[in-house]
């Protein structure tokens, strides 16, 4: 929705005008503009909302305004994991592994709890956020290393594996991170004069909204660079990219690092501003949930990505409470016959009772998977795709691409042709070149 | 003797028990347009992949421009100047004409990280210094006005001229080319190579050409060599290609140029 229908003329522009690049990309000042005005707006959001929330009772802004934390959060994450799979085209299901590094790092940090307490290691958020944003990177690099010659599903059961693995080591290490229980007592930060603790939810809210807003600052221009175009290209065609002098190697550690730092980001502020970390609130489903995100929102692209995550985090905080409420109180409602037969009261069972009972009990997952299914029929591209998405699954399909062996039209021509030396290629070395290439680079 | 932009000193390549390349010694001079030819499964593709780094060779040596090549990844051969179409076209389909020929600027632009996400005015300069070249080179493959249009949506010509261009904007100083009249019809055959020796002309650089069509090898070929089963069995002028006995039986037979020297 952003970007392709902006250019109008590039033929005139060689001769003409000095071509800007920018202008074409992002709409120049005027969307620039629009987007400091859209951050100002939610910035006085919670000063605004406070006083007419609390005419509703004493907890409703608090309430509010801590699901819309998490949103954030889960904002923050699906941006990141959205330059993994969207752009450079790497499906990675470990991503919980990054998020539990950062917030782990947050806890070894600043936890009273934490070993590195009274050692000079110890720390406040302020110096904490930066290392375990970088903690997270080198981890994103790291564990990324080993899956360089590995592409889609193979790739995808790798990062699952990761992302089982970080969270249980962490568990495990009970001595150093308190394992089931977690690190409790996270120092919180201190600006100037104020001081954060778990309630001051503007304070928090404030934070992750900026850092929202820079990130997104930061990818928009990230993939209008030679950096997001290199990530493009590798996802469109890993063999042509590279013949076009894109180091593979660099390209997709820079996706896994970069997209690692901002689910390390997202972690460090997401234990902190709950004052502890536990192995829990990284679990794989933390994964599967950003994943289901962005799919939702549309790969790709940057709104997209959030309205999927805005809206899946607030279906979560408030939609599924509500109708596991409701399928609870019909289950209730069902009353149960039974009789005695001979002295003993026997309870006849209700099928549908304990069907309402399990839907309730599992209401999460149910919605879930329900939603992703009828997405993946009614509009596989995401709510809000791209345009390269959106023409990818409706416009067309890859096969346009493939060469279409057109002879002449003319009898009289295609005789003449046949005559002379002419072959048809059908097939040739280069279409067994995909699979000879993995074995190649392997080596 | 000129100088050769390319020197292939017995070239191998084994996939397992079978030898796709087998020692073949091969030169193309600076500025020139080599064909390679032979029948399907002759070993042609197999050699441009062995130069472009795709593979390595199982012996042998490629000395491109002074330099050794046979070690270097595919984005390294890039950057030491050879760029490449492919058989079966490989645009980023998914991305514009315009973005793909950036694509092929990639390497030679400097924004790093802080570079892209703060844009100093260096950056800037260089981006639109980029942007000015991709236009120009679109211009150049005939595709002026298609730069907005995605790769997958271009007609299959079209396809084939902004692979083209989209290797030159590598600033290659010997281009490959792999089959690129393959599909075509006459008219866009003629024009293509019409294309192919302006190209030579205008940028002087040297070309590799694989080609099944023998009437464009005929035309704008400086050399010809010929595989069959990974051996080369023979190299020359094209027109001394034309009449070797040994060519027109790995094309079409024995019997057929036995059948022909008899009726002479």
């Amino acid at each position: 929705m952003s970007n392709t229908n902006t250019q109008t003329n590039p033929q005139a522009t060689p001769s003409g005008k000095a071509p800007n690049p920018f202008a074409r990309f992002q709409g120049g000042n005027t969307k620039l503009a629009g987007f400091f005005v859209l951050a100002v707006m939610f910035l006085a959001l919670p000063f605004v909302a406070k006083p007419i929330l609390e005419n509703f009772g004493p907890t409703v802004f608090s309430d509010t305004f801590s699901a819309v934390n998490s949103t954030l959060i889960f904002v923050l994450l699906a941006l990141g994991l959205n330059i993994v799979v969207g752009y450079a085209g790497l499906l990675d299901l470990g991503y919980a592994a990054f998020f539990a590094i950062g917030g782990y790092t947050m806890g070894f940090l600043t936890a009273t709890q934490s070993k590195l307490n009274d050692t000079p290691f110890h720390t406040n958020f302020w110096v904490a956020l930066p290392i375990s944003f970088l903690m997270a990177a080198l981890f994103g690099v790291l564990l990324g290393a080993p899956t360089l010659g590995l592409r889609g599903d193979y790739l995808a059961i790798v990062t699952l594996g990761f992302g089982e693995i970080v969270p249980i080591t962490f568990n495990n290490l009970t001595q150093l991170t308190g394992g089931d229980t977690g690190l409790a007592g996270l120092q919180q930060p201190k600006l100037f004069d104020f001081q954060f603790s778990s309630s001051t939810i503007e304070a928090w809210y404030l934070i992750a909204l900026v850092v929202v807003f820079f990130s997104i600052f930061m990818i928009r221009r990230l993939i209008n660079s030679r950096i997001g175009r290199a990530w493009m290209a590798m996802r469109e065609d890993e063999i042509a990219a590279s013949a076009m002098g894109i180091d593979l190697v660099k390209t997709k550690l820079l996706a896994f690092g970069l997209g690692a730092s901002f689910s390390g980001f997202a972690g460090a502020i997401f234990a902190n501003s709950l004052g502890s970390a536990n192995p829990s609130q990284f679990k794989f489903d933390v994964s599967i949930f950003v994943l289901s995100m962005i799919i939702l929102g549309g790969l790709g692209n940057i709104w997209g990505v959030i309205f999927g995550a805005g809206a899946l985090a607030m279906t979560d905080r408030y939609f599924i409470p509500f109708f596991t409420e409701q399928v609870r109180k019909l289950a209730d409602g069902i009353q149960l016959d039974s009789r005695l037969v001979d002295g003993v009261r026997i309870t006849d069972p209700n099928i549908l009772k304990d069907i309402l009972t399990n839907v309730a009990t599992n209401s999460r997952l149910l919605l879930f998977g329900l939603i992703l299914v009828t997405m993946m029929l009614v509009r596989p591209e995401g709510l809000f795709p791209s345009g390269r998405r959106k023409m990818e699954l409706h416009a067309g399909s890859s096969k346009d691409m493939q060469p279409m062996l057109i002879g002449s039209e003319d009898p009289l021509e295609q005789m003449a042709e046949s005559h002379s030396l002419t072959f048809n290629p059908s097939i040739t070395e280069s279409t067994i070149l995909d699979k000879h290439d993995k074995k190649h680079k392997n080596k | 003797m000129s100088v050769n932009i390319l020197e292939a000193a017995g070239i191998s390549k084994n996939f397992g028990g079978i030898v796709a390349v087998q020692k073949v010694d091969f030169t193309i001079p600076l500025r020139s347009i080599v064909s390679l030819i032979g029948p399907n499964g002759a070993g042609k593709t197999t050699f441009f992949n062995l130069v472009t780094g795709i593979y390595e060779p199982t012996t042998g040596k490629i000395t491109f421009d002074g330099k050794q090549l046979e070690k270097l990844k595919p984005h390294q051969v890039t950057q030491r100047g050879i760029a490449r179409t492919f058989q079966n076209i490989r645009l980023f389909s998914n991305m514009t004409a315009l973005e793909n020929v950036m694509v092929g600027e990639h390497y030679r632009l400097k924004a790093g990280l802080f570079g892209a996400i703060f844009r100093p005015p260096r950056v800037v300069k260089e981006e639109k210094a980029a942007y000015k070249k991709a236009l120009e080179l679109l211009e150049y493959v005939d595709l002026g006005g298609k730069g907005e249009e995605f790769a997958k949506n271009l007609s299959y010509g079209d396809q084939r001229r902004l692979e083209i261009g989209r290797a030159l904007a590598t600033d290659p100083k010997l281009l490959l080319l792999d089959e690129p009249t393959a599909g075509m019809n006459p008219n866009e055959t003629a024009r293509l190579t019409r294309f192919i020796d302006q190209l030579r002309r205008d940028r002087e650089i040297s070309v590799l050409l694989i080609e099944h069509d023998m009437k464009v090898v005929m035309e704008i070929s400086d050399r010809v060599t010929v595989l069959n089963f990974g051996k080369k069995i023979a190299e020359g002028l094209p027109a001394e290609i034309k009449v070797n006995t040994e060519v027109v039986e790995a094309y079409l037979g024995k019997a057929y140029s036995q059948n022909k020297d008899e009726q002479k």
